[in-house]
């Protein structure tokens, strides 16, 4: 079990884990005794000045989450407007997933939460609490690839390489979901995640090989 | 050349060398390095399009949590090596790149005006949004159509009258004017974003006061790598840049850009690694563009279809402070047979950020106009227009009049119609139905130049057998780490497994920047070179042994193949290359080699060429037109893998598909601001888009062109393809839409 000791603005361990509400409270009192303390007139008031209550309000917006990655349990202290893409580029340092757009537009930032492909890019992390995420570094078994990945460097099924991560986390789904019967069932499924390099055929026919080939993906 | 033809290697369709570590996540690109103590940079843009600041309000900013500092002109870390001008046209007429935090001025909207740096992503984009700025507005032109007459000739062209971009005339001036069989139109594209999938990122690292380092998206290690030592001031080995991976770039990673001087600044003021990733609004804003362009073209034919005359007029979009400029005029001066031939480029400076190469950069603008006409001029003729193509077809370069080095364009065409059904194409416009749908055929040709340019390789070679080689280019997709591995595969005797081919740094021997579809030209000619000069090495130690079977053999008289050397006449004679480093107790074997184009590209003219074939259907009711089959056919010498050179045309097929028919940006021009900023609005082509795509290679070798009788693919895989798309959809609905994109409107 991993926990993150590095995050920079993480809560010190306690063992009274307050629910995210409890947190916000505690946050809302706390901040309103600065305030008031901010209006006492003197020398109070420049001692605590506005910088003091945003960091101590910044402090008390972390929530903390458990989270299941790629097999992994991560016990996070977060700050919710944190998404699960930034998490997992920025903090854990799983790069595999990428940002192409910030706006569930593009797909490179697909993931699977409980086995569903979802834009990390729109996913607050601190949504997922409890549930299992697999990422790009998650799919292959050691060393041996998963099929979809095996078929994508046969099909070449890309060329810069940015968005593949995302087409390979959302072709797996593809198929589970029954969305991979047809060259235009594929092409319909796939079509939130964009490959700017145009290897659009062979992301289909890695697809359609996996698909035909009858491995469990 | 014998050794080369060995070619167990080149041509084979060989899996990327890199293809584990991109289907892993293991890739890892600019904004993934991560360095200890790195703070997060984010940049706030100008609201206006001209101007000056008048106020920059930073205090909210700069109170929120976790904000390490604000930079502004006024406060930043002084540029040492920005040209002091009021105006960055000033000394210089050709202008400079935008120099970030430099003063008060604002040049194009969007322009980055403050950076704020914090110790996390979320705080930094957090108080990025409470910078407010006020400004002293200025009127600003960034309305592209209402400006056309102030569009100017080059300042390129005006200085050197020998300039290719200044007006050319062939025979008689506009001649079409005068003739009977003739067409005249005009042709618009908007400005298009390049949009790779990875946004323009970067990590500065001052890792001394004058030492710089830099994960940064680039097409140009070297170029980069320069830039930067000019601007600080430094010496150019100061500066590392390093780029392993680019997730795309097709022309935007060829300038260095203001988000990427605002993070060397930030870095240099915290005295800490800054990392700043674009958002995809400010790929849209701050990283180039292809420019807005206006066309007219008029041609005359004879009546059994010969071409008498082509005028191409093109202006193009430029910003205020740099002019931007690009080929769109040539293949009009050289595809066809037209004695008489008037070509005008122009461009027209606007209040927008500058423009730079986008895939197939001018050419492909220029083909979407002159492609169009043709089809135009053929349906006037009556002629199919692949048979008006080929009753105008060059022989011979028109305009430098010299000889093609090589020239299989028609070979292609001929393959591509065969491979599309060119045969079903109905003369009559709009009369080929699918059930609801029109249904209809269209080609464009497409050419670009071969250029090769001065690239060095090292090489060494180690008492195991394997090989690295190194050169500072990149590989933005296209697969240069494994045709470089196949070439050297080939050229040196060495089974691919064997070799490594990094690439990615400035640590490396130099390469030009991996643009204008030269890398394996250049390149893959000096991992040649190295080859053969390591095996040179090789054969004079196993030559110059007294013991060895060798003694007195003449480099010809010795095959390499299989990591061994053996001699031709007596092939049990043999040595590996690890039993002579053995032998001469080398720890290693290195050579570094140059290579560089010859005299050779006097004497011919070097053209890698393409053709497209479109099928489209078209649903008369809601105007929405699909491209339901695309033939890609290449003329672009000796392929070196046919699977990602394959896929490189797909690729080209697909964004032409995005100019015909979905990309555009939308300039609001009442604010000088891009409506369309991210994918929403912007379409870029999708799965569902896209049709199966027909690559066909002629394959034949160009040795004019290269040592391996390469050329480039880049280009020519979008070039010609809008107007195939668009000619096509004329094919089907009679409807003739001289504007991209073809959107369901201008079909209904």
């Amino acid at each position: 079990m991993a926990f993150e000791k590095d995050c920079p603005h993480a809560l010190p361990e306690s063992s009274d884990h307050k629910p995210p509400h409890e947190a916000r409270r505690m946050f809302l009192k706390q901040s309103s005794i600065l305030t008031a303390f901010a209006l006492t007139p003197g020398v109070a008031v420049k001692a605590a000045d506005l910088k003091f209550e945003e960091k101590v309000a910044a402090a008390f917006e972390q929530v903390k989450v458990t989270l299941e990655i790629n097999g992994k349990k991560h016990k996070l202290s977060l700050e919710p407007r944190t998404t699960l893409l930034d998490l997992l580029r920025e903090r854990l340092q799983l790069t595999g997933t990428k940002k192409g757009c910030d706006y569930g537009q593009c797909g490179a930032c697909t993931v699977h939460v409980d086995g569903q492909r979802v834009n990390s890019c729109l996913t607050l992390a601190v949504m997922q609490d409890g549930k299992k995420v697999t990422t790009i570094e998650g799919l292959a078994d050691g060393d041996n690839l998963h099929p979809m990945q095996e078929a994508f460097i046969k099909h070449d099924g890309f060329q810069c390489g940015y968005c593949t991560p995302g087409q390979i986390m959302s072709a797996v789904a593809c198929i589970r979901e029954g969305h991979a019967d047809s060259d235009e069932e594929i092409r319909e499924y796939m079509s939130g995640n964009i490959c700017r390099c145009g290897a659009y055929p062979n992301i289909v026919n890695a697809i359609k090989e996996v698909k035909n080939g009858g491995l469990k993906v | 050349m014998k050794d080369y033809f060995f070619q167990d290697t080149i041509g084979k369709p060989m899996d990327r060398v890199d293809g584990r570590v991109k289907v892993t996540g293991a890739a890892k690109y600019s904004a993934e390095i991560e360095l200890p103590n790195m703070a997060h940079g984010v940049l706030v843009g100008s609201t206006i399009a001209k101007g000056r600041i008048k106020n920059i309000d930073t205090k909210a900013a700069e109170r929120a949590p976790g904000v390490l500092a604000v930079l502004h002109y006024q406060n930043a870390p002084k540029v040492p090596g920005y040209v002091q001008a009021a105006h960055p046209t000033e000394p210089k007429p050709i202008g400079q790149p935008h120099r970030v935090f430099y003063d008060d001025k604002v040049y194009f909207n969007d322009q980055p005006i403050a950076l704020v740096l914090a110790d996390t992503l979320e705080r930094a984009h957090y108080a990025a949004k409470l910078v407010k700025a006020s400004y002293e507005e200025e009127k600003h032109t960034t309305n592209f159509a209402k400006n056309t007459d102030k569009a100017i000739l080059p300042t390129a062209a005006k200085r050197n009258p020998r300039h290719g971009l200044n007006d050319y005339v062939r025979g008689k001036e506009d001649a079409y004017k005068n003739e009977p069989l003739k067409i005249e139109s005009e042709y618009v594209i908007p400005s298009e974003m390049h949009n790779p999938m990875e946004l323009q990122a970067i990590v500065a690292h001052w890792e001394a006061d004058d030492k710089l380092t830099v994960y940064d998206k680039t097409q140009a290690v070297i170029g980069t790598q320069n830039a930067f030592a000019r601007e600080w001031k430094i010496p150019v080995e100061n500066v590392k840049v390093i780029a392993t991976y680019v997730g795309g770039a097709f022309g935007n990673g060829l300038h260095t850009w203001p988000h990427e001087t605002a993070a060397i600044i930030g870095a240099k003021k915290l005295g800490r690694p800054v990392k700043l990733m674009l958002t995809r609004e400010q790929m849209f804003t701050m990283v180039g563009y292809r420019p807005h362009a206006w066309q007219k073209v008029g041609m005359s034919a004879t009546p059994d279809g010969k071409i008498t005359a082509i005028t191409h007029e093109a202006i193009g979009q430029t910003s205020s402070y740099e002019e931007f400029t690009e080929s769109t005029l040539q293949q009009t001066r050289m595809m066809y047979t037209s004695p008489n031939v008037t070509t005008r480029y122009r461009i027209l400076p606007l209040d927008i950020s500058t423009p730079i190469w986008m895939r197939g950069p001018g050419e492909a603008t220029g083909a979407f106009a002159l492609e169009s006409a043709l089809d135009e001029m053929a349906h006037v003729l009556k002629i199919d227009p692949l048979e008006f193509r080929l009753k105008n077809y060059t022989e011979r370069d028109p305009e430098k009049n010299l000889p093609w080095s090589t020239k299989f364009l028609k070979e292609a065409m001929l393959m591509g119609a065969e491979k599309i059904g060119w045969s079903n194409r109905p003369m009559q416009p709009g009369t080929l139905r699918d059930g609801e749908w029109q249904v209809g055929y269209g080609m464009g040709v497409g050419t670009f130049g071969a250029h090769r340019g001065r690239a060095t390789v090292k090489a060494t070679l180690y008492p195991d057998g394997k090989v690295v080689m190194q050169c500072a280019t990149t590989d933005i997709g296209p697969g240069t780490g494994t045709a470089m591995v196949q070439i050297a595969a080939d050229n040196l005797g060495v089974a691919p497994e064997q070799i490594t081919f990094e690439l990615g740094s400035s640590l490396f021997p130099p390469s030009p920047s991996q643009g204008g579809s030269a890398t394996v030209a250049s390149v893959g000619s000096a991992v040649r070179a190295a080859s053969i000069a390591l095996k040179q090495k090789l054969a004079s130690m196993a030559t110059g042994n007294a013991d060895s079977g060798f003694r007195g053999a003449k480099f010809e008289d010795l095959t390499f193949q299989n990591g061994q050397v053996s001699l031709n006449n007596s092939p049990g004679t043999k040595l590996t290359y690890s039993d002579i480093l053995k032998q001469q107790g080398l720890p290693e074997l290195e050579v570094t080699e140059e290579s560089k184009p010859g005299e050779e590209r006097q004497k011919y003219s070097l053209y890698s060429y393409s053709v497209h074939f479109a099928e489209v259907k078209v649903h008369p009711l809601t105007g929405q037109a699909r491209v339901t089959k695309m033939v890609s056919c290449a003329d672009a010498g000796k392929i070196v893998n046919m699977k990602t050179a394959g896929n490189q045309m797909i690729g080209g097929a697909v964004g032409g598909i995005g100019m015909a028919l979905t990309e555009g940006a939308v300039m609001d021009v009442r604010f000088g601001r891009y409506v369309t900023k991210d994918f929403a609005e912007y379409h870029v082509p999708v799965h569902a888009d896209t049709p199966p795509v027909d690559v066909i290679f002629v394959d034949k070798p160009d040795f004019i062109s290269t040592p391996m009788g390469t050329k480039g693919i880049g280009e020519i895989a979008t070039i010609g393809v809008a107007p195939a798309i668009a000619n096509a959809i004329f094919n089907a609905t009679g409807k003739r839409v001289r504007e991209l994109p073809i959107t369901p409107d201008k079909l209904i």
